[in-house]
């Protein structure tokens, strides 16, 4: 059967085909729909599918179940290899039992990331095979290949896709789920127990284990050449390989789906067989380096593509052809329209008041980290999950050093607070940092689209669990001050914040208003009275978009569209004349 | 066939996803190839959103090229006004001309054009406007926008009506069908006396 899937879908299926049982993640655009539809629509096939609390802890389960005798893999977008590259890089020394798979998305242009990072790195760095595929099909059966191929080496895989690749739709034809005999436990010293005498032993296997793969790679048919004209000879991967046969259909191409290692002979015969040799890859030149490096001369590549943002087919063509294609450009100085906080949501309330007092802080990833652009302008720093919780402890720290009294705010969501927000918090606790940690508990991942979490009380199936009470375990971890906040009373949260200033040591506000979007919380909307309206624009300051500001020759006032109110009554705490009314409290 | 290219624009939460999800599925259905294309994340809370659907005998880029675009189906007019450049020359743009509007304006920092529907009507040939939402209103609900446009886009895609039925039928709940439906005959009729 034939059906449309999104690359992510793809693998969910590929993975419950090629005989997969384990899959433990953690959220990530551009790679959460795996997980999500494992758990959707192949929970009752056998697959256990989890949310782990953060990827190391998700990749050391899929190591566990490899050991265990299954088929295993680990999803996250590219940011998540970094907090995994610790199992990583030695389970790239033990191997496996069952296939293993690291499943990692990277996203080219940044569409919802904060860097850009080019995760084949990881793989040539461990020494382990890297797959790409190019479309649903291919994403769909690389996994069967890559459980193949990690089974048949000893070794984890890496398959990676880039945002076009997880996200794209293409047409996929299904197959039966493959039954794969579970291995059973294997108790092995010297294979999986990492001391210094096992490990300078498995080292010796990883390299000889990389001259077998590359061995492997000059004949698998994860690289096709496909044969075609002379003049143009092209080497690619992934989402590029399209832009490139659409824009250079007679072109010579040599599609590499396994790009590590590479098959190096086949790509000097390939070289030698064209005029002009082209690489194109998004992202960092990791096929071209390798090329170069085994001296085959490249006419083009990163000497003129880019090394930032993701490609076109346009791209594509004007670089390789020299040409300019004839296009449209967009229209200048259009309204712009950035992503924002929905209306309704707890986060506004928070950033309304932290606007007011503008204490440094110190920020999270998550949906509050939109409290960053204006109207509140609110947040300082945001590196990665957890550091806000640690970075405001150090700057806290430096701060005393130098003698300045600026008691720092932390604020993260409840989701990157199991993450990795926990231990930062357990830092700043024993060593008697002086903080302001705000847990902005809306019971659910809400910026990748509303996943479970330990704390939500539901597992990744919609199961009953337990729930993590975040209070008591703030309260454990020996936080004096844990404090509950309604975020929805601006009066009250202000107060709280100026007392906690005054105090030392850490303190730890927790809001526990549910994300308004993934609970559909909504209450009666609001609307203004045009005459009691002064045109004063403070209830702008809560950056909602179901607020506009009139402004026609008889009357300046603010509207609201009850289409888009959800009533939550903080614009309406803002309006000193009463002219916003309505509200249910 | 030659491959048939589709740009659908909105704001995050409006539901663009899904009526580019439909039209692939029915490419699909009627032995078409088809690729679609689709941004998740942090777009979704309020911004602007795009979606490319591709379908034709064979299909490589899953993005539809700038220029390239035979229909631009636009679910609020900024963003209609914001893809308009990947229209070819004599491609249509329908849209819905109930307006949303941006964070930027809503705090005061620009402002919504008051003239968007003739910058609209200034970089396209074809225009075909309809209040879309009144419509999904009128059908039930007001996130039944994306079927009313799905049915209104009909007499612009070499689609057969039926089986876009089907598959809408397939893809939303049976709680919310009968409201679906009847937005989706709203925008089908919508254009009817249009040759
Ligand atoms: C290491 C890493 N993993 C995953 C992500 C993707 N991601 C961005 S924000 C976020 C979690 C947001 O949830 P939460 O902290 O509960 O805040 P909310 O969005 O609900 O306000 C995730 C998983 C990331 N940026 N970095």
């Amino acid at each position: 059967m034939k059906v449309i899937l999104s690359g992510n879908e793809a693998i969910a299926r590929g993975f419950y085909e090629g005989g997969g049982k384990v899959v433990s993640s953690y959220p990530g655009t551009p790679s959460t729909e795996v997980t999500e539809t494992l758990a959707e629509s192949y929970k009752d096939k056998g697959i256990h599918v989890e949310w782990a609390a953060n990827e190391k802890v998700a990749f050391e389960v899929a190591i566990g179940a490899s050991l265990s005798g299954v088929r295993s893999m680990a999803c996250m977008k590219h940011v998540g290899v970094n907090v995994a590259a610790d199992p990583l890089m030695t389970v790239a020394y033990t191997g496996v039992n069952g296939g293993l798979i690291l499943m990692v998305a990277d996203d080219p242009g940044m569409f919802s990331s904060q860097n850009e990072q080019d995760s084949r790195h990881y793989a040539r760095f461990a020494k382990i095979p890297c797959l790409e595929p190019s479309d649903a099909q291919e994403a769909k059966d690389f996994v069967k290949k890559s459980f193949e191929i990690s089974e048949m080496f000893d070794t984890p895989v890496i398959l990676r896709t880039t945002t076009r690749i997880s996200h794209c739709k293409s047409v996929v034809e299904l197959k039966d789920g493959e039954i794969i005999e579970g291995r059973g436990l294997q108790r092995d010293f010297q294979k999986y127990v990492m001391l210094p005498v096992n490990a300078q032993k498995r080292h010796v296997f990883v390299e000889e284990r990389l001259k077998k793969l590359k061995e492997f790679a000059e004949t698998t048919e994860l690289n096709i050449w496909e044969r075609g004209s002379s003049a143009l000879g092209i080497i690619t991967n992934g989402i590029s390989y399209q832009y490139a046969k659409e824009a250079f259909p007679e072109a010579s191409f040599l599609k590499l789906g396994m790009t590590w290692p590479l098959p190096e002979n086949k790509i000097k015969e390939f070289a030698r067989s064209v005029e002009k040799l082209v690489v194109i890859e998004e992202l960092d030149p990791i096929i071209e380096d390798t090329i170069k490096a085994i001296g085959v001369e490249v006419h083009i590549g990163k000497n003129r593509f880019p090394l930032c943002g993701e490609y076109s087919k346009t791209l594509v063509y004007e670089i390789v052809s020299g040409e300019k294609v004839e296009k449209k450009e967009p229209l200048t100085n259009l309204t712009k329209r950035p992503p924002t906080f929905c209306p309704g949501c707890s986060h506004r309330g928070l950033f309304t008041v932290l606007s007011k007092l503008k204490p440094f802080v110190s920020g999270d990833i998550g949906c509050y980290t939109l409290g960053a652009l204006p109207p509140f302008t609110s947040m300082h720093s945001c590196i990665c999950m957890g550091a806000s919780v640690s970075g405001a402890h150090g700057i806290a720290m430096g701060l005393k050093t130098q003698g300045i009294k600026d008691k720092p705010v932390a604020i993260i969501g409840d989701s990157t607070f199991i993450h990795s927000g926990i231990t930062g918090l357990i830092n700043m606790v024993y060593n008697q940092g002086d903080a302001i940690v705000v847990i902005m508990n809306n019971d659910t991942t809400g910026m990748t689209g509303g996943q479970e979490h330990p704390g939500t009380g539901r597992k990744a199936t919609g199961e009953e669990t337990v729930k993590l009470n975040i209070e008591k375990l703030c309260q454990l971890i020996g936080a004096k001050r844990v404090i509950e906040i309604d975020t929805y009373n601006l009066k009250e949260l202000e107060q709280i914040f100026k007392e906690e200033m005054e105090k030392e040591g850490p303190s730890v506000l927790i809001s526990n208003d549910p994300c308004v979007l993934r609970y559909r919380v909504s209450k009666k909307p609001l609307s203004v009275n045009k005459e009691k309206c002064t045109a004063c624009k403070m209830c702008l300051k809560v950056g909602c978009i179901a607020l506009t500001f009139i402004e026609k020759a008889e009357a300046k006032y603010t509207e609201i569209d009850p289409l888009l109110c959800n009533g939550c009554t903080v614009c309406q705490q803002m309006c000193k004349f009463d002219a916003i009314e309505g509200g249910e409290k | 066939m030659r491959v048939f290219n589709v740009v659908i624009a909105g704001v995050g939460g409006q539901g663009v996803l899904l009526t580019s999800k439909i039209i692939s599925e029915t490419a699909l259905l009627q032995g078409f190839d088809a690729k679609q294309s689709e941004v998740h994340g942090m777009a979704q809370r309020g911004g602007s959103v795009i979606s490319h659907v591709r379908f034709g005998e064979k299909v490589y880029s899953p993005i539809v090229s700038e220029g390239e675009g035979d229909l631009l189906i636009g679910f609020e007019p900024l963003e209609t006004a914001r893809y308009i450049h990947f229209l070819k020359k004599d491609g249509i743009v329908l849209y819905n001309t109930y307006r949303v509007s941006s964070i930027t304006v809503s705090i005061g920092a620009e402002k919504y054009p008051d003239d968007i529907d003739e910058i609209i009507r200034k970089n396209a040939k074809n225009v075909f406007a309809l209040d879309g939402t009144k419509l999904a209103v009128e059908a039930g609900d007001k996130r039944a926008l994306n079927v009313v446009l799905l049915g209104a886009s009909l007499k612009f895609l070499p689609l057969d009506k039926n089986i876009v039925l089907k598959a809408l039928e397939n893809s939303i709940s049976k709680k919310v069908l009968a409201i679906n439906k009847k937005a989706f005959e709203l925008g089908l009729e919508f254009f009817n006396d249009i040759k």
